[in-house]
């Protein structure tokens, strides 16, 4: 138990995706003007985290490993090569259910997100949350704690980042950097104070 | 003075609008501010009246700070003294030890321990002035803002945060950090959303670590080593801890330990909180709500209990004097622009920075100083904070009044 508690924490603060390891920055950015789609945004992201990197894992360890397909009576086959494929698909295929479930039972918060939830088939945070459970060899229980712990670190770090974009609309940037621009260093200043709880061992 | 008050006056039509030189009023205001107070009042309603307004926070900031540099100065004069006469040297290497072979170094003595730390503490202090005003002179010329008086408080904390060896040319680079892209980018004082002073020592702390951690920065003479009490107790045998500590949990409250220059001593800092908790500057919550989290984690930890990590040995009431926690409490969070406003939100931003304060000093060997680090993460979290206390009142007041 304490080995899953262990990687929640590691992933939500050490090795927070948007903000240590800067992934999924399009949406991150996009998404992140009212703590409210914030809100949705994360909540998205940290479902499918929860449901892609377990269903990635078994299809790692019963399909494409080598050996893995032994069952079938293949125990020579080596099918790795097909992962990222694999891997964008089921994605792919979650994302769009998802879509369809928030249409029918969301749809404000369908109409917030607009775009921003097809395109996060291709989000890096979610892709690269399977490509470190492939990397670091997890076992199926450890990569829906890590799944977990991925989502719901990119759900604290949207949340917050809109929490002080609230605030800072009573700031005055340069012309320059409205916008987008004041938003980068923001995140810059939130990543180093993230940088505070690298090393923690519990 | 009054020679110098109308020859001022004769200049104002030069900075005001249409005036030949009405790019450069912020410098003119600031220092006509700075030497004479301000005689300005507003024309038009709604007019606020108040005995407080931004000068006179910062000022009272200023002033509680003053127990902080008093004790600052000494304690690294004494700390490089002692350090000296256990070497057997006389005066220091290189330009100090020309000026402190003048004074004579000797630890016993007040004057001596005074000039020695001022030898140290002036450079980096003035280093700090000179370097942030000048870009927030360029911002505030460019963007035609007023000076703002939060700058002479900002710098006066950041320097007394830095160890005294710190080279100058990254004391510079520190403060223009924090200056630059911690408040003026958000368009000056009050529009930021993390501590400055803050901001500029965790940029130091994290791209030059070897200089503003370890054992061998903290005290101003070359061949000591000098391990902050944090430090000592990080890299005891554990069981041992406490009894391998070489100081006493009264040395540390008095605060003649090592340690960056203005943050060794609980003391001082107790002064300065009574001061703004008296003059209502800083806020009740956040300094108890702080305190309140810091002993209920350090407690907790400590019944725990840790074979491999001596950290988990310290008592809690040690927690409070090691360290920068106490300065850290008393200044830095208490920060009305990056700390919650909301009155619940104070409560839990304070709890967040205690708690995390203690766990990162105890389960990050790397990092013993924690408090700077929790802060900053506590400032990252508090509009959060703030948000969900205000959506909690909408939905109240919804429900009572329809």
């Amino acid at each position: 138990m304490g080995h899953y508690i262990d990687i929640i924490f590691r992933s939500i603060f050490l090795e927070n995706m948007p903000l240590s390891f800067f992934l999924g920055m399009c949406t991150f950015l996009a998404i992140s003007k009212q703590v409210k789609s914030a809100i949705g945004l994360g909540a998205a992201v940290l479902v499918i985290q929860i449901i892609t990197t377990p269903i990635n894992n078994f299809i790692l360890n019963t399909v494409l490993k080598p050996g893995a397909l032994s069952w079938l009576g293949q125990p020579n086959l080596d099918l790795t090569f097909l992962g990222l494929l694999t891997y964008i698909a089921i994605i792919a295929a979650v994302v769009q259910i998802l879509e369809m479930v928030l249409d029918r039972f969301m749809p404000s918060l369908y109409n917030t997100l607009g775009i921003f939830l097809p395109l996060l088939t291709v989000n890096c945070a979610i892709f690269g949350a399977t490509l470190f459970m492939v990397e670091r060899d997890y076992t199926f229980g450890e990569s829906v704690a890590y799944g977990f712990g991925a989502g719901g670190g990119f759900f604290l770090a949207v949340v917050a980042l809109a929490g002080i974009r609230e605030r800072l609309e009573y700031a005055d940037p340069p012309a320059g950097l409205k916008g987008l621009g004041i938003t980068f260093i923001t995140t810059g200043l939130m990543a180093m104070a993230f940088m505070g709880l690298a090393g923690m061992e519990l | 003075m009054n020679k110098l008050n109308k020859f001022f006056v004769s200049l104002a039509p030069h900075f005001e609008k249409g005036g030949k030189y009405e790019r450069w009023y912020p410098l003119y205001e600031a220092t006509d501010s700075f030497l004479f107070g301000c005689s300005a009042t507003t024309k038009t309603a709604p007019h606020v009246r108040d005995s407080i307004d931004l000068k006179r926070i910062m000022i009272t900031v200023i002033i509680a700070l003053i127990p902080c540099v008093v004790m600052g100065l000494w304690n690294t004069g004494y700390q490089a003294n002692l350090a000296l006469e256990q070497l057997g040297l006389s005066a220091p290497p290189g330009w100090r030890g020309q000026v402190m072979q003048l004074i004579g170094s000797d630890s016993s003595s007040i004057i001596s321990n005074f000039a020695h730390g001022a030898l140290y503490f002036l450079p980096i202090y003035f280093v700090t002035l000179i370097v942030g005003s000048i870009w927030e002179l360029l911002f505030n010329i460019i963007r035609g803002h007023e000076m703002s008086e939060a700058f002479l408080v900002t710098s006066l904390l950041f320097a007394l945060t830095l160890p005294p060896t710190i080279p100058l040319w990254q004391v510079a680079l520190g403060i223009s950090f924090g200056v630059v892209f911690a408040k003026e980018v958000f368009g000056g004082v009050g529009k930021n959303f993390m501590n400055p002073a803050l901001a500029s020592r965790a940029f130091l702390f994290f791209a030059y670590p070897a200089q503003i951690t370890g054992d061998t920065v903290w005290v101003g003479v070359d061949g000591i080593t000098a391990a902050t009490p944090l430090a000592q107790l990080a890299h005891a045998t554990p069981g041992q801890a406490l009894q391998q500590l070489q100081v006493t949990w009264f040395q540390s409250f008095i605060g003649t330990i090592p340690g960056s220059i203005g943050e060794t001593s609980a003391l001082a800092c107790l002064i300065g909180a009574a001061i703004l908790l008296i003059t209502r500057i800083a806020s009740w919550r956040v300094m108890s709500a702080m305190t309140i989290g810091a002993l209920a984690c350090s407690i907790t930890l400590f019944l725990i209990g840790s074979s491999t990590n001596p950290m988990y040995e310290i008592p809690p009431h040690y927690h409070l004097v090691l360290g920068g926690f106490a300065f850290g409490l008393v200044f830095m969070a208490t920060d009305p622009v990056s700390s919650a406003h909301t009155a619940i939100g104070q409560w839990m931003y304070g709890i967040l920075i205690g708690v995390l304060s203690i766990l990162i000093r105890v389960a990050n060997p790397a990092f013993p100083e924690g408090v700077m680090l929790a802060i900053l993460i506590g400032n990252v979290f508090a509009p959060l904070f703030d948000y969900f206390v205000i959506q909690a009142n909408i939905k109240r007041r919804m429900l009572r009044h329809g």
